[in-house]
């Protein structure tokens, strides 16, 4: 069977515009002319020049990545740390449960997830701002740190941290000299992962967020009710591209590091 | 030429053990892997721990090193106990099955790794880490990374990382399991020069009953959580105490019989029709006690004519195993009983005169078996 058959190559094509075209129409008209959406008018920049003097898209920029970092890193933290101790902890009674409670918030519907952790800031009496979306965000990207870091830890030889205790080491010193080093590109793939998913959360911030602070996409989403504007196109491009190459770079790292560990461990074998 | 003192502590009772095994049990859940455990091991001793997998060998020597605590009893090194000591805290030193080296870090680093968690100052951490490339032959791979040097030179590493912080006692898991067999004899030359040029105790835990009797200075046989017998590789190989240990060692003739003495030599009768064996041992046994007449295939010779010997038994060749420089012969006996006898080929192959389906005489003297009761 030929590979490239005419059916395969409509079949891809179908499927790739059916998943691309809108972004890429919205690419497109970002640098449109015309200050009207659905009219193309000549190439140009100047909605990007524009967006760079609106105070409260710049504000909300900052913010946002003030939330994706921190929450990132927090998730980073505990969701490893969750990976960890589930992975080590072996067999008890409970553990299925304990895994499964983990992985749950991953299916769990964002508007309930939101719901429930508005309702707990109102409880406990907490100001709605960049705190309360920090928290948020933290809560459900620990899950998906969590996943991506155990799958590492699943595969990694116990022997070493074994090792590292014979020789020495505390258990502290033991993770930190020994099992960090070697499970770090999966941390960092699981925090790009969760600053990623923080950088384009609409559902759990609109729940979360005060009128202290608005991430990007609640602005986004309020602007356009209003209309849209050629600077929103802008915006929403610049967006697409630090996901893309957030998530790109998440997969590169640890392709990267099994690829060149294995034409190394090639080249030992050939001698 | 001054004769060599024999190394045998274990024969000196003025020496005290450098461990002590003490009544040790240990269980997980309801298997019990250690079986109520008393073993002495000596200062510069290189002790083999040897027994089918699930023999409780890997548990022993992982108890030694702090990664198991004992269920009872009591192990002590330099006469501390150890029960409460945890892994980082003895000055004990492993080598892992998988070499467990550090992917991350170079061959230097690996090395360096366990001075670093000491107050040694850095200039005293570089001359050691040289003496120990040096030593294993691996200078020229300081500077890369575990996956860039091959098996047998990760198993060198992995060695000198495990002696860099001198340790008392070195504890090897199949330390040469991942190894080719040519690689593994010339390893285990090295590894005996090594343990005398440091004077380290060595414990070894394998499976190969070859390797247990190259390297070790003792060896114990080991079966179902219990140390079925300790002795010198030679004393395992010519004086088993048991079928099970004559068995595990090495290829052996087992026939079992009823044991009469008479004089100095002690009959068993094996089989209806059948002139007695005549074998000798210093064990007691009741007149008609079952009795099992072990003997090694090498002690027992094979000829076409009958032989002057204490013991010549009639059969037919069944089965020619050659291996080049020596054959086993197969032989079966009226009775059906299949007794191995070994040859060295001294001669070239088609000078020999045996062959299938040939009626011969296996014969052996009345002290090159011995008599066992279990």
């Amino acid at each position: 069977m030929k590979r490239f058959s005419w059916f395969n190559i409509t079949a891809l094509t179908l499927g790739f515009a059916f998943l691309y075209l809108p972004m890429i129409i919205l690419v497109i008209y970002s640098f449109n002319e015309s200050k009207l959406v659905t009219v193309w008018a000549g190439f140009s920049t100047k909605w990007y020049a524009e967006l760079m003097q609106n105070e409260a898209f710049l504000n909300a920029a900052w913010v946002t990545i003030k939330v994706a970092v921190f929450s990132s890193t927090l998730a980073t933290v505990l969701g490893t740390m969750a990976a960890y101790v589930l992975v080590r902890a072996g067999r008890f009674s409970g553990r299925t449960l304990f895994s499964g409670m983990i992985y749950a918030p991953l299916v769990m519907p964002e508007v309930i997830t939101g719901l429930s952790l508005l309702l707990l800031f109102i409880g406990i009496g907490l100001d709605r701002g960049v705190l309360t979306i920090v928290l948020a965000h933290t809560t459900f990207a620990m899950c998906y740190v969590s996943v991506v870091v155990s799958s590492r830890l699943v595969s990694f030889d116990r022997s070493l941290e074994e090792a590292a205790l014979d020789l020495g080491c505390s258990p502290w010193q033991a993770f930190r000299l020994v099992t960090l080093p070697i499970i770090a590109p999966a941390v960092i793939s699981g925090w790009l992962l969760a600053f990623t998913l923080s950088l384009d959360d609409l559902v759990i911030a609109s729940f979360t967020a005060g009128p202290s602070a608005t991430t990007l996409p609640i602005k986004i989403f309020s602007a356009v009710r209003l209309g849209v504007s050629p600077e929103i196109n802008a915006l929403s491009t610049i967006m697409i591209a630090i996901v893309t190459v957030g998530v790109i770079s998440a997969s590169l790292i640890s392709k990267q590091a099994s690829l060149k560990q294995q034409r190394d461990e090639q080249a030992a074998a050939r001698g | 030429m001054a004769q060599q003192p024999v190394f045998a502590p274990w024969d000196d009772p003025t020496q005290t053990p450098l461990i002590t095994f003490q009544n040790v049990t240990k269980r997980f859940g309801d298997f019990v892997a250690i079986d109520d455990l008393t073993q002495h091991i000596y200062e510069r001793e290189f002790f083999a721990l040897l027994g089918p997998s699930g023999c409780g060998k890997t548990t022993m020597m992982r108890m030694l090193g702090g990664f198991e605590t004992p269920s009872e009893g009591k192990i002590s090194i330099s006469g501390r106990d150890m029960n409460k000591v945890p892994p980082n805290k003895r000055a004990v030193n492993m080598m892992f099955q998988s070499y467990a080296l550090f992917p991350h870090l170079s061959i230097y680093e690996n090395i360096a790794f366990g001075l670093r968690r000491t107050d040694m100052d850095k200039d005293a951490i570089d001359a050691r880490v040289a003496e120990m490339l040096k030593l294993t032959r691996l200078e020229k791979f300081a500077r890369r990374k575990p996956h860039q040097i091959s098996g047998g030179q990760r198993q060198r590493v992995a060695l000198a990382r495990s002696l860099a912080k001198a340790p008392k006692l070195l504890l090897l898991d199949e330390p040469l399991g991942a190894l080719d067999k040519k690689l593994r004899q010339d390893t285990q030359f090295e590894l005996m020069d090594i343990q005398e040029k440091t004077g380290t105790t060595f414990v070894i835990v394998t499976h190969d009953q070859e390797e247990a009797m190259t390297v070790a200075s003792r060896v114990a046989v080991m079966d179902e959580g219990r140390i079925i017998q300790v002795a010198t590789p030679d004393a395992i190989y010519e004086a088993p105490n048991s079928t099970y240990v004559a068995d595990f060692i090495g290829d052996v003739n087992i026939i079992e019989g009823k044991a009469t003495r008479k004089g100095d030599k002690t009959h068993i009768a094996w089989a209806e029709g059948q002139p007695d064996i005549i074998g000798s041992t210093t064990r007691d046994f009741s007149e008609g006690q079952t009795c099992h007449f072990a003997i090694r295939p090498e002690k027992v010779a094979i000829s076409p004519d009958k032989p002057d010997a204490p013991n010549a038994l009639h059969g037919k060749i069944l089965d020619i195993a050659y291996l080049g420089n020596i054959s086993t012969y197969h032989v079966e006996l009226p009775t059906g009983h299949i007794i191995k006898a070994q040859t060295a080929n001294t001669r070239r192959l088609a000078r020999r005169s045996l062959t299938w389906e040939d009626d011969v005489w296996v014969s052996f003297t009345d002290t090159a078996g011995v008599l066992l009761d279990r």
